[in-house]
């Protein structure tokens, strides 16, 4: 890869997150109140308005919502990606968040597991392939 | 619900400044003050009679405050508030209601931008897209801003209720056809759905074809009270509703990809107007790429969810079809300076003036003109309709 992925310095809110990815763990917060998973990192439940978030590991397995494959890289670091997938993943924790699919573009409704490409600053990017 | 509007205002003046090449190279605030004396000189008012000013571009911390001393007036309301391209009809709904409450009495609303002129000058972008939230959860992903967010919405409508390519691409034929009719659009050469399916990909399954412009423009409105408008030179185009609604910013944010916020504003504007879907004569949709229009379409009650795809298939929106939308051309091919939602009060008002030459539409009434901003994020929806509509 001529150039790493471009991704900011953690924040305060959500410095567990990445901190997990070095050792390849997906974390999220739920709501210690209303019990939903909360994403992406935030002071607040979304759902009730409650402060108690706690940072819980998720299995990193879900389905596909929905997909679009990308012929033109957006950052150099995806210029030898190209065509790369943009997707939506569905966890089976029950929350959704953006990705990647490298190689074989999949469909919706695709099971998909984990997998992480590193940073160079020993933390590592969630995608998703098949399982 | 807002039906104390209905009636209460009206459009009397427009203008818009499209250029055929779609450079208009000239500094944003004598775009804005051009366009803005234009559209007072088409209603017979001056800059004098303005105490109302909506206005949310240029980038500064104060636009509507600027513009308004730049412009040597002193207005009690303004607004600026930043709904994208959802903006404008938004301005106009609350132009209306502070009308009603006696706010204010006349508000020009107004939207220029000059991308064009800017790149060619070397200027970067703003980056509007660039917020903490995004740069954080989606840019790592290379997602290219706003098409990647249409391109997973059409993924999801086309997987969910199989929705096709064609039919998809039929919007963008038909918004081409009302372009052929119009000396000003930007991209006048009839296409075919061949043609759009074979322009190729940045994201899938957006066509290049199904992509808006990226030009230079300026689009102004004029609004005033019901009473003031019937004494002015052209005919009054009233509000007979209007409403807005948000549902998320960021795409992975959105609850449900096949359901636009408009599912909220479209009814509320129809309840208010009380009018339905079937008593509307022609819509001017926001048309940043085709799925948008697909999305307005379901969502305003104009056919029933998942069924857009077979309810445009057939060539509803083209001239002579039974729903005509986009009689400019939109901004698929008329302009779209970044915001296209002031441009559709323009069209909107000029349709039911009688005004619009080879793409007007018989004996428009009523014309309902749809904003949507952001990522699908926010839309507005105004209901305008002729005095014989009251």
């Amino acid at each position: 890869m001529s150039e790493t992925f471009p991704v900011p310095a953690p924040s305060a809110v959500s410095a567990p997150f990445w901190a997990a990815t070095e050792k390849h763990q997906l974390m999220m917060q739920r709501c210690e109140s209303c019990h939903r998973l909360v994403w992406y990192p935030r002071a607040l439940c979304p759902r009730c308005g409650e402060f108690s978030l706690r940072w819980e590991q998720l299995s990193g397995r879900g389905v596909v919502y929905a997909v679009s494959v990308h012929h033109r890289a957006a950052h150099p670091a995806f210029a030898d990606r190209v065509p790369y997938s943009v997707v939506l993943v569905d966890l089976e924790e029950g929350v959704r968040m953006m990705s990647n699919v490298f190689g074989t573009p999949p469909a919706v409704g695709d099971a998909v597991s984990l997998g992480w490409v590193a940073l160079d600053d020993g933390r590592n990017l969630p995608i998703f392939e098949a399982p | 619900m807002n039906s104390n509007i209905r009636g209460a205002a009206a459009v009397v003046g427009v203008a818009d400044e499209v250029s055929p090449s779609g450079v208009i190279d000239v500094p944003l605030r004598e775009l804005e003050a051009r366009v803005i004396t234009s559209a007072l000189s088409d209603a017979g008012l001056a800059l004098s009679d303005v105490d109302g000013l909506c206005t949310c571009t240029g980038g500064t911390l104060m636009h509507s405050v600027e513009l308004a001393e730049y412009l040597g007036i002193t207005p009690r309301f303004t607004d600026a508030t930043q709904t994208g391209g959802a903006s404008y009809g938004l301005y106009l709904e609350h132009a209306a209601a502070a009308i009603a409450a006696g706010l204010a009495e006349t508000v020009v609303i107004v939207y220029a931008s000059t991308p064009r002129a800017s790149r060619k000058r070397g200027e970067k972008g703003l980056g509007v897209f660039a917020t903490p939230e995004r740069l954080e959860w989606e840019t790592p992903f290379g997602v290219m801003l706003p098409i990647s967010a249409y391109a997973l919405a059409a993924n999801r409508h086309m997987a969910a209720y199989g929705t096709t390519a064609e039919q998809l691409a039929q919007i963008a034929v038909d918004t081409r056809s009302w372009a052929t009719r119009n000396p000003r659009a930007h991209l006048r050469d009839p296409i075919t759905v061949d043609d759009v399916l074979g322009s190729g990909f940045l994201a899938e399954p957006v066509h290049k074809l199904e992509c808006c412009l990226v030009t230079d423009g300026a689009a102004a409105v004029v609004v005033t009270s019901a009473e003031r408008a019937r004494d002015l030179a052209r005919p009054p185009a009233y509000v007979l509703g209007a409403a807005s609604a948000a549902s998320h910013a960021m795409i992975t944010q959105m609850p449900d990809l096949t359901i636009t916020p408009g599912a909220m504003s479209g009814p509320a504007a129809f309840e208010g107007a009380g009018v339905t879907p079937s008593q509307i004569d022609v819509v001017q949709l926001y048309d940043s790429f085709t799925i948008t229009v697909l999305l307005a379409l379901e969502d305003l009650g104009f056919c029933k969810k998942g069924e857009g795809g077979p309810f445009v298939a057939d060539g509803v929106l083209a001239p002579g079809g039974d729903l005509p939308g986009q009689t400019t051309g939109g901004g698929l091919a008329y302009t779209h300076p970044g915001a296209f939602g002031a441009f559709l009060l323009v069209e909107a008002t000029r349709q039911l003036r009688g005004d619009c030459g080879e793409r007007q539409v018989a004996n428009a009434q009523t014309a309902l003109a749809h904003g949507t901003g952001g990522v699908l994020s926010a839309t507005s929806t105004v209901i305008l309709g002729t005095e014989a509509t009251l």
